[in-house]
């Protein structure tokens, strides 16, 4: 029988190996698996590589994971935001390391390593410093810079609903990374607000196959972010 | 600004707006015209922002802002948003600047000091993609610079990429040849725009 449903988030993170590249869904708050990264500094695993489309805000969520110092490298678009201070002082500091993509080449990166595609060829970033040292190549006379795929040891995503299979459906702008992260690593974990039976999401409906998908927890009143930034809150609380 | 750029986009247009000025283009679109907005954190038909107390967390615009999507707006993944905007299929994008120049490349990512934080979004992306790209910008900085230069001192977002440049004392469009005037704001005159552009303009 196949059952991917986890019934603790720490049970779900438990394999985050030190070292690991971890992808970590959500733009902004929108789609981040605060629960799960809460999990993952409970767990404790360091000298992590991330990927996520940006570095957290507050002290709660990916924020506080790099505070814990779990995370030795971000590889993202956006790594400041409103609210955001703890990576920028680690960065200037130059006690955490960052990769800067452009972030459809970053959403590239990550669909073409699920795809089984190592390496593309993108118009963006041509002449400019992110393309520095990178093959460049012509093609019907435009010029195209070469970037590689990217898989990870584990994804953490979060969605709306999800059954055993692992079939997923998003919420809104939440969707995000979350669907190609799916893809891109060896272990998925996926947080869904709801569990739903078997045939319950209409098989015209599913985003995320279940076969990408590896271990299901459900947490049916996830925090949001802006609410704990805004009251100042940190994670350990 | 924003009412001009508005008044250049055809109805049926797909467009992406930039963070902050750029999304006040929505505002202004002249009634009869159908235009659809595309956010790239994976919403096609962006509506205006929600009232009050109907703010959601998991509908958001690229600048985090809490935005609405109207009847037949669609979500997708950040691949297929991408797809839209690299493949050609968006029509126009309206962006920010720190610098044009006078060949159409855009600066407006990074001042490339040193102890900035660097971050690009997707701007990179945008412009090498999307059909026609406005900018949107002052005409100087706070401190009186030229930001409409010769050549961008700061790191490139891309290369001759600006179509058209908007600003609060003229429209500027960017040919083969240089940086030509279409329209003045009132009280302005081409001598003076010449002495607050680096660029040479062109008539």
């Amino acid at each position: 029988m196949i059952n991917k449903i986890i019934n603790s988030t720490d049970r779900a993170v438990a394999g985050i190996f030190d070292g690991a590249t971890v992808m970590i869904g959500g733009f902004g708050e929108a789609g981040s698996p605060i629960e799960l990264i809460h999990a993952l500094i409970d767990h404790g695993a360091k000298d992590l590589t991330v990927v996520s489309n940006n570095t957290g805000s507050g002290h709660v969520g990916l924020a506080a994971l790099i505070e814990n110092r779990q995370v030795k490298k971000m590889i993202c678009s956006f790594p400041r935001t409103a609210n955001s201070t703890v990576f920028p002082e680690l960065y200037n500091a130059g006690e955490i390391e960052l990769e800067l993509v452009p972030q459809g080449t970053l959403a590239e990166r990550i669909r073409a390593g699920g795809a089984g595609i190592p390496a593309f060829y993108t118009p963006s970033s041509v002449h400019t410093p992110l393309a520095e040292g990178k093959e460049i190549r012509e093609f019907n006379g435009e010029t195209y810079v070469m970037e590689y795929g990217i898989r990870a040891d584990f994804s953490l995503v979060k969605c709306l609903h999800a059954d055993r299979y692992g079939n997923l459906v998003y919420n809104k702008t939440a969707r995000n990374f979350g669907p190609i992260m799916c893809t891109a690593a060896e272990t998925t974990i996926v947080q869904a607000k709801k569990l739903v039976e078997l045939g319950e999401i209409n098989p015209e409906h599913v985003v995320t196959p279940g076969i990408f998908v590896n271990k299901v927890v459900e947490v049916t009143d996830p925090q949001e972010e802006s609410k704990l930034v805004r009251e100042e809150r940190r994670y350990p609380w | 600004m924003a009412q001009k750029v508005a008044m250049d986009i055809p109805d049926g247009s797909y467009v992406n707006l930039g963070i902050g000025i750029p999304e006040m283009v929505a505002g202004h679109v002249p009634e009869g015209r159908e235009v659809i907005y595309h956010t790239e954190n994976g919403l096609l038909g962006m509506g205006p922002n929600p009232a009050e107390g109907k703010e959601d967390p998991e509908l958001i615009n690229a600048g985090k802002k809490y935005v609405t999507a109207i009847p037949g707006a669609c979500f997708f993944h950040h691949a297929d948003s991408f797809t839209m905007i690299r493949g050609k299929h968006i029509d126009v994008c309206v962006l920010g600047a720190m610098q044009v120049a006078e060949n159409g490349s855009l600066a407006n990512w990074s001042t490339g000091a040193k102890n900035a934080i660097p971050a690009v979004g997707g701007a990179m992306d945008l412009v090498a993609g999307v059909k026609t790209i406005y900018v949107i910008t002052q005409h100087v900085t706070k401190h009186g610079d030229a930001k409409i230069v010769k050549e961008c001192t700061y790191p490139l977002t891309g290369k001759q990429v600006v179509d058209r440049i908007y600003t609060n004392l003229a429209i500027l469009d960017v040919k083969e040849d240089g940086l030509y005037v279409k329209e003045m704001a009132p009280g302005v005159n081409f001598e003076y725009l010449q002495s607050v552009t680096e660029a040479e303009l062109h008539q």
